[in-house]
């Protein structure tokens, strides 16, 4: 049976069970939220989200209260938005003051907020760090609790999504921190660097070692693919951060069909052999091959040729169709990749078949 | 995957994880069988003779002997027919052969299956009960059931106990093999398997070679004796599809030293890492008469090529992955490959022009796809609509317009096939096949008298080619570990750092000890990541008859400190 209530001046109808914020949403009412998170069991604890309910004491959290029948919600009175400002007053307070330098300045909620409603940290704010910057040894991971807000994001990111329970809250009031495990390091905490608890950070608190300084965030300077990942037979799918050219960071695509939000520490962090020093970038051959000898595989016979393409895959091309018609199409073995596009494991599939009349063809499917 | 990740995840009331270390190898498909097993509670069964991650989730570990799979699923399978536990019904409209199986079954009571697996009797007990009770279950593998001499014969034994079940063809129910790679799904349904062309379609089908034949422009028009034939004629430059399944790449490499194999097209692939009894794949590769190898890096196997051509990563180029449920996702180009590095793609349809040109008196081929002129991949996904049943529905067009496609998908109006199965097995009635256990080819010795299993870490990727150059994952994991039982490191005299000598009768590698209840006592597990200790340079090329796939999960070893 739906429920009737009012939500600014409009009456509306609502289902028994929802929460004020799922109807506002629902009905296109913006409630600035902090703490919440679509994917993530609702908490209640940044107060961003307050609202004014008629007859009630005080203004409630839209995240976590239930509609009722004849409800009048008035989602942007004075003292909802005065609350709210003196709410960032006081988490400005406590933050690092250093935005400038911030990694994830752009996409950062908290300056969103503060700018959307104009309010600065006050001037008897924090005037130094209080917790160590980058205190963690978790390689992926940058942890700097001086930008935490004490959301607890990562909490329910680990427990909720990673099934881990590595983050954990410890100590009370001005002393209240977030922990791995009772007070481990990360690794210790049995931590599988999946960085659930980064992607879901509204803040600078926790962010990415790998690409740090690199500026992820200043999306005028990024660009941004959707894509899908080369490591395991799970498809998830993430976007690529390019800049200048170059893969400098992986980030959850909350579209992914797959995955959501959700990756593993290889397909966030088991990027970088993209641009290793190590990459092939041009065509290979033996020295013997250009001088007509004998296949020999030692001495200066052996040592690779750089060559440009024409050369290489002429001279391949002549090989194995020397061994096609030398001793037979299937003389000739071809291993096609299971890292590779589909399209191109169809195309070896007819060079074997179609070309070479072979049916050798074969990949790591079973090893 | 019968069904879909998403599917077995939020609808089975019970998972059966065997032979898959999920939350390691598949870790976001793993955390979705944490959750569900932590939100939902959903009933979780592990059988794995490792202690893995999983198990802290499960309801009921089963730790039986390595290789005893079948023993182990026969002996569930008696309980639940002694009890009366089977799915009649369905038993009744959907299967055949159910007699003859049955009798195969009531060969493994509890007590021998117990003596056979080391699953302690009322352990096998409680599973069959859990199976029984929660419905539907769905059956979750990995190689830890494929590699074996057995590993078909698994597999088949899964399916017998989720038709007596009556677990098929129903949403969070199903055969769920978990496919390794990326794209390993991809590889197979197009085509890069020794005996199907693209989608499956037989190469000894005289109705597939006539299409294949006549699509890529190869003389077929009426001849049908001339393709059957085939076999007694052996021609150099032959233009007709041969109608002979070829050898897998477990027989494509050894065939070398037989004589058989005289060239070698690699691309993308490791044999040296990844192939069992790596020394005698080495000897194998030095005396191919060429190697061409396709790769991003100088991989171990790159020291055998005669040519070493530079493809691209996975951000270079631009084209589709089809995924462990048959889902066919994009991958986009995001940056331009280094150097003079080109698309896979493009390099091998230049290697086949290439061919095609220089081939004498070639008559030219007339055919709808016969020439290796493509633009992009988009127009080679154009040429796989058309002649893979499967894919016929699926381009590049639907899938940037966001739809979500798992084929099959024969059409362009089709919306895909998340759960297969539905109503009709693909052969009409399914078929219960009565299956023996069969132990292990190399079971220990006195000389040998422990067994060694391999596989991958969370850190690494296979052969290591990408990982290993992954800075981050190297200060995780930055070498090889062999994973031994405090028992036997105690036996050992390990103490603290050590580094232990582990020998097969084909070779012996030295690396540091991981001393961990995570194996029991008499097994040691090792990786195959680091080139410096890799457990294939232990393992042996013994493969399962009809897979053709190696028995990684069993070698007998002997292990000792070093020096």
């Amino acid at each position: 049976m739906p429920i009737n209530i009012t939500l600014n001046g409009k009456k509306i109808e609502a289902q028994p069970g929802q929460t004020i914020l799922e109807v506002a949403r629902g009905h296109d009412v913006r409630i600035p939220t902090l703490c919440y998170h679509k994917d993530l069991s609702p908490t209640g604890n940044c107060r961003m989200c307050v609202v004014d309910v008629k007859g009630s004491r005080f203004l409630q959290a839209a995240c976590v209260t239930q509609v009722s029948d004849g409800m009048e919600i008035e989602t942007d009175s004075p003292k909802a938005v005065a609350s709210r400002k003196l709410t960032l007053g006081l988490m400005l307070a406590n933050h690092s003051p250093s935005c400038v330098t911030c990694d994830i300045s752009g996409e950062c909620e908290l300056q969103d907020l503060a700018y959307e409603y104009q309010v600065d940290a006050p001037v008897w704010g924090m005037k130094g760090t209080r917790y160590p910057v980058d205190s963690d040894p978790n390689p992926f991971v940058r942890v700097d609790f001086n930008k935490c807000i004490l959301c607890r994001r990562c909490v329910a990111a680990c427990a909720e999504i990673q099934a881990r329970d590595v983050w954990g809250v410890a100590k009370r009031g001005f002393e209240e921190i977030i922990v791995a495990g009772a007070g481990a390091t990360m690794l210790e905490a049995r931590c599988e660097s999946c960085g659930q608890c980064v992607a879901y950070c509204p803040t600078g608190a926790l962010s990415n070692k790998l690409s740090y300084g690199q500026g992820i965030a200043r999306a005028r300077q990024v660009t941004r693919v959707a894509t899908t990942c080369a490591y395991c037979g799970v498809g998830c799918q993430f976007d690529l951060l390019v800049k200048h050219g170059k893969v400098i960071s992986v980030a959850s695509n909350p579209d992914a069909p797959v995955n959501g939000m959700a990756l593993c520490v290889k397909g966030r962090y088991g990027y970088d052999y993209i641009h290793h020093p190590d990459r092939l970038k041009k065509p290979r051959v033996r020295r013997y091959l250009l001088e007509y000898k004998e296949k020999r595989l030692k001495g200066n016979a052996w040592d690779w040729i750089e060559t440009d393409w024409d050369t290489a895959l002429d001279l391949t091309a002549k090989k194995l169709r020397e061994a096609r018609d030398n001793f037979g199409p299937d003389s000739v073995g071809v291993l096609t990749s299971a890292k590779c596009l589909n399209e191109e494991n169809y195309l070896m599939n007819k060079l074997a078949r179609q070309v070479i009349g072979t049916n050798n063809i074969d990949h790591c499917a079973r090893l | 995957m019968s069904n879909s990740m998403d599917d077995v995840a939020q609808k089975a009331e019970a998972f059966f994880v065997i032979g898959s270390n999920t939350t390691e190898q598949h870790p976001v498909f793993g955390t979705m069988l944490r959750r569900a097993v932590r939100f939902r509670g959903a009933k979780l069964i592990v059988a794995d003779p490792r202690r893995i991650d999983l198990c802290d989730f499960a309801t009921l570990h089963l730790r039986h002997k390595p290789g005893a799979d079948i023993a182990l699923l026969n002996g569930l399978m008696y309980i639940l027919l002694d009890k009366g536990w089977e799915d009649k019904d369905f038993i009744a409209e959907r299967t055949e052969g159910f007699d003859e199986f049955k009798a195969t079954i009531m060969e493994y009571p509890p007590t021998l299956v117990s003596e056979i697996t080391g699953v302690p009797i009322n352990q096998l007990y409680e599973a069959a009960e859990i199976m029984a009770a929660s419905k539907p279950m769905a059956v979750i593998w990995a190689m830890g059931i494929t590699q074996h001499i057995t590993g078909v014969r698994n597999v088949m034994t899964l399916a017998n106990l989720q038709m007596l079940l009556g677990n098929m063809g129903v949403p969070g129910g199903g055969v769920n093999p978990l496919r390794g790679q990326n794209n390993v799904q991809g590889a197979c349904d197009m085509g890069g398997l020794p005996n199907v062309f693209p989608g499956y379609q037989p190469v000894t089908s005289l109705e597939a070679i006539a299409k294949f034949g006549t699509a890529w422009g190869l003389q077929v028009e009426g001849s049908k004796v001339e393709i059957e034939n085939a076999e007694a004629n052996l021609q150099p430059a032959t233009f007709q599809l041969s109608n002979r399944v070829g050898m897998t790449a477990t027989e494509i490499i050894p065939g070398v030293l037989e004589g058989k194999t005289h060239a070698l097209y690699i691309l993308g692939e490791d044999p040296v890492m990844s192939d069992p009894d790596t020394h005698h794949v080495r000897d194998c590769l030095e005396k191919v008469d060429f190697l061409v190898l396709q790769e991003i890096f100088p991989s171990e196997t790159a020291a055998y090529a005669d040519v070493l051509l530079p493809g691209v990563s996975f951000a270079e180029k631009t084209g589709t992955f089809t995924n462990t449920e048959r889902r066919v996702q994009m991958v986009r180009q995001a940056v331009e490959p280094p150097g003079d590095a080109k698309p896979d793609w493009w390099i091998t349809a230049e290697i086949a022009r290439r061919i095609l040109a220089g081939t004498p008196g070639l008559p030219s081929l007339n055919g709808p796809f016969a020439g290796w002129d493509y633009p992009d991949t988009s127009a080679i996904m154009g040429e796989i609509n058309a002649l893979t049943p499967s894919y016929g529905g699926i381009t590049h067009a639907r899938l940037e317009a966001g739809e979500r496609l798992q084929w099959p998908c024969p059409t362009s109006e089709h919306g895909g096939t998340p759960v297969l199965h539905v109503g009709k097995f693909a052969r009409g009635l399914g078929k219960f096949t009565p299956i023996d256990h069969i132990p292990p080819a190399e079971e220990p010795s006195d000389d040998y008298p422990m067994v060694m299993s391999t596989g991958r870490v969370l850190y690494h990727w296979h052969g290591g080619q990408m990982t290993r150059r992954a800075k981050g994952l190297m200060q995780v994991y930055g070498e090889a570990l062999i994973e031994i039982n405090p028992e036997d490191g105690a036996r050992l005299g390990l103490n603290g750092q050590t580094r232990v000598r582990v020998t097969s009768r084909r070779g012996s590698i030295e690396a540091q000890a991981w001393v961990t209840d995570r194996v029991p006592p008499g097994m040691v597990y090792a990786n195959f990541h680091f080139p410096e200790a890799s457990a294939n340079e232990l393992t042996q090329a013994i493969l399962d008859p009809v897979a053709k796939i190696p028995e990684y999960k069993v070698t007998a070893v002997k292990v000792e400190l070093t020096n």
